[in-house]
């Protein structure tokens, strides 16, 4: 079928992956900081296809399907916090959430 | 047999193009936009790279799913832009040199690992059944598979009590 190295796939994933890190420590805003997640959880995807059609063993496809099952999960009970977070204190700006900080 | 390779590029240009401007972005509804194209594109490379049950996946639980709620959530508490501190020049300056760091690192390792040196002969490039896939789910995993549908349900209630109102 393609032709394609998978190394290619890989150091794509590898680009996504850094490009999320930088987003999380970039961006300011909770909801913003919760999609630069979503955003590794996919690359870290990425690899895994990669490795399974490598490897030609199906294990990889089974634990994306995991990883996708328990960002969902993730997702769900993180919106939630931001919503009470939003309640509580009137803005979504990490640098407004310091109760904890010393 | 250019046309794998034309899919590949376009679709890893989307995909980093998409990163960059949730990066860039300074309204939450731009970002989540833009990372619905980069899982869009993701799925069009699982297709390509013969996996079409995790395309499936993608586009039905993440672009569907998990993007909706986002987007739900930015227009439901619609907070605008955000704002920049004295903190977050820090943030600025820390973020890219990590960030290329890692990259630069991880691509290195990644590119020269057993695994991907190994294959790229194109023997292995049949598209896995969906079939192979479903027995080894609920076979080899079965347990791990019920025990998400746990995990569900407990994330399920613990998104109705944080977001019920307080009496």
């Amino acid at each position: 079928m393609s032709v394609i190295p998978v190394s290619w796939y890989l150091v794509l994933s590898a680009i996504l992956f850094g490009l999320g890190v930088v987003a999380f420590v970039f961006k300011r805003n909770v909801i913003t900081i919760f999609m630069s997640i979503e955003l590794m959880l996919n690359a870290v995807n990425l690899a895994f296809v990669a490795f399974a059609r490598a490897l030609n063993q199906l294990d990889g496809l089974v634990f994306v399907f995991f990883v996708i099952v328990v960002a969902a999960a993730e997702a769900a009970v993180g919106l939630a916090i931001v919503i009470m977070l939003a309640q509580n204190r009137q803005s979504l700006s990490v640098e407004r959430v310091n109760l904890l900080k010393f | 047999m250019i046309l794998p390779f034309i899919l590949f590029a376009l679709c890893a240009l989307l995909a980093v193009g998409g990163a960059l401007a949730l990066i860039f972005a300074r309204e939450p509804i731009h970002s989540a936009l833009a990372l619905i194209l980069v899982m869009v594109s993701l799925a069009v490379l699982y297709l390509l790279l013969g996996a079409p049950f995790v395309a499936a996946v993608q586009i039905i639980v993440y672009a569907g799913a998990v993007m909706v709620l986002f987007v739900f959530v930015i227009m439901l508490l619609n907070m605008g832009v955000e704002e920049h501190t004295n903190f977050s020049k820090i943030a600025k300056f820390a973020a890219w040199p990590l960030g290329l760091v890692l990259i630069v690192w991880s691509g290195y390792w990644l590119f020269h690992s057993r695994a991907a040196s190994a294959i790229g002969t194109g023997a292995a490039m049949v598209p896995s059944s969906t079939r192979d896939l479903s027995k080894q789910l609920f076979q080899q995993y079965l347990f791990p598979f019920e025990a998400t549908s746990i995990l569900i349900l407990i994330a399920l209630l613990g998104a109705l009590v944080m977001a019920r109102k307080e009496e």
